[in-house]
């Protein structure tokens, strides 16, 4: 019987077609569809992990992922604020037997008479300065739970000048013609062992400081003598040992762990 | 007589099933995370029950030294994982799924009948509309577990910007703590789901794919005559 010759109801062809299915055939047909279609989807997620593990890699990491912890950091740079600071926590606090966690940069002896920071921008002669060139700025203390990317954090105790105040008094980290600032700072030991890229404002940040005590006393080798950076808004990763060169520049300084596959801004 | 009677709207069983490789995708990247710095274990006294994690383990899944790797997966699946935990909350309240998936005032007694029942120590499991009482609970339970996930996965990301939500979970170091143990409840859940699904059978399992499931239908006059009384 056509629908033409059905005189009580017309329905559509499709659904007279079903009609004419048993329950079971049409059990049979949507479970058969759906697993079809579900087989089809799963290969979905093996094709997207096929894809991202065969791209070109940059920095050590697959491209794709590099441009999205870009995109990252730029949702970060949204709620950044040099208002927001790390907790700070009582001098007794403080662990005593302070952890070290790497050499790089560290691997070669440093006359501490001879040192010097050279600190270089573009369109003005290099500065050459002695720690007690440093000392001459008010001195900042902090107490704050140092985090290592590796996931480990320890309260430490750091004293030296806010970064901040460095740049002030030396006029430093702003472009010859605008005066607008750089976007980022970068830092290296003096052999180049080690080098770390950070973004203006986190250099900014009123905890970041150019370190020269710890718990108090004069740094020692392990822990970056004779200045240090630390940086509480980063992983430990960014807080450079041992500063032989500061510099200013609008494209990314190059930075170690950022070529070894870690995120570039690692900022907390 | 049988019928195909309509169970798991598509949107429900989207969101299910794009969360099993972005989960996977998350719990995998989080150990090889964890592994960079692992303390923690279960022990009484002395004696260590669960060591989390041996270095077999670590081995045998190929999860050592890739910390860089799990960062960069991590940080790029978390919006995945936040995106389609959101829609699914969003899609139940806004469609009424709520309904069925919200543990109510039967929803604790009849969760320990249908314990008692899966173990074998009562005969009959109460009656359901779509999900019993132990289901409501664990299937919000699990809802909940995924915004601790994202709350104290926040507050280890970025513990400076949001120091004041680190702060309210016991400080970074117990929200890292925190974060795992989350983690160990979805593996837990997983197990539990698997076994309860391989023994609720086949239409169950088919009903999340294909989103019917078949049941006698007891409103049409069976052709058969009908048993006599006793």
């Amino acid at each position: 019987m056509t629908p033409e010759e059905n005189t009580g109801e017309r329905l559509p062809e499709r659904k007279t077609h079903r009609e004419e299915l048993t329950t079971d055939q049409q059990i049979r047909r949507r479970t058969l569809k759906a697993f079809a279609w579900f087989g089809l989807a799963a290969l979905v997620p093996a094709g997207i992990w096929k894809w991202i593990t065969t791209r070109p890699r940059a920095g050590g990491i697959p491209a794709p992922f590099r441009k999205a912890l870009q995109a990252n950091e730029a949702v970060a740079g949204s709620y950044f604020s040099p208002t927001h600071l790390a907790p700070t926590f009582p001098k007794e606090r403080a662990a005593r037997k302070v952890r070290v966690n790497g050499w790089d940069g560290l691997k070669t002896a440093l006359d501490p008479e001879a040192w010097r920071l050279q600190v270089e921008q573009p369109g003005k002669p290099a500065l050459q300065l002695t720690l007690d060139d440093l000392k001459t700025l008010p001195k900042q203390e902090i107490i704050f739970q140092f985090k290592c990317i590796e996931g480990w954090s320890q309260i430490q105790h750091w004293g030296g000048v806010r970064f901040a105040d460095f740049v002030e008094k030396y006029d430093l980290g702003r472009r010859p013609g605008s005066g607008e600032r750089f976007g980022y700072v970068g830092m290296k030991t003096p052999d180049g062992g080690y080098y770390v890229g950070i973004d203006m404002p986190s250099a900014l940040h009123p905890q970041t400081l150019l370190a020269y005590e710890m718990n108090g006393e004069p740094l020692t080798v392990p822990h970056g003598a004779p200045l240090r950076l630390i940086i509480p808004v980063k992983y430990g990763v960014k807080n450079l040992k041992r500063i032989g060169h500061i510099w200013f520049s609008d494209d990314r300084p190059r930075d170690f762990w950022a070529e070894r596959g870690y995120d570039y801004h690692v900022g907390l | 007589m049988k019928k195909l009677v309509y169970k798991h709207p598509p949107a429900i069983r989207w969101f299910h099933w794009i969360n099993v490789p972005i989960l996977f995708v998350m719990i995998w990247s989080g150990t090889l995370i964890y592994w960079a710095y692992d303390p923690y274990k279960i022990q009484i006294g002395d004696t260590v029950l669960i060591q989390f994690f041996p270095d077999s383990f670590y081995q045998f899944f190929r999860l050592r030294r890739r910390l860089a790797e799990g960062m960069a997966w991590h940080f790029v699946f978390m919006w995945l994982f936040m995106l389609n935990g959101l829609l699914y909350v969003l899609y139940t309240l806004i469609f009424g799924e709520w309904r069925y998936l919200v543990p109510n005032r039967h929803s604790f007694r009849e969760a320990w009948q249908v314990t008692l029942h899966d173990l074998g120590l009562r005969k009959t499991a109460p009656p359901q509309v779509k999900y019993n009482g132990a289901q409501r609970i664990a299937y919000s339970a699990v809802i909940l577990m995924g915004f601790g996930s994202l709350l104290t996965g926040l507050a280890i990301y970025k513990p400076t910007q949001f120091a004041g939500l680190t702060g309210l979970l016991g400080g970074y170091e117990t929200a890292r703590l925190e974060h795992f143990i989350l983690t160990v409840g979805y593996v837990l859940f997983f197990f539990v789901h698997i076994a309860q699904v391989i023994r609720a059978g086949w239409n169950n399992f088919r009903g999340m794919v294909a989103g019917f499931e078949v049941q006698e239908d007891r409103s049409v006059v069976s052709p058969q005559p009908a048993d006599p009384q006793p």
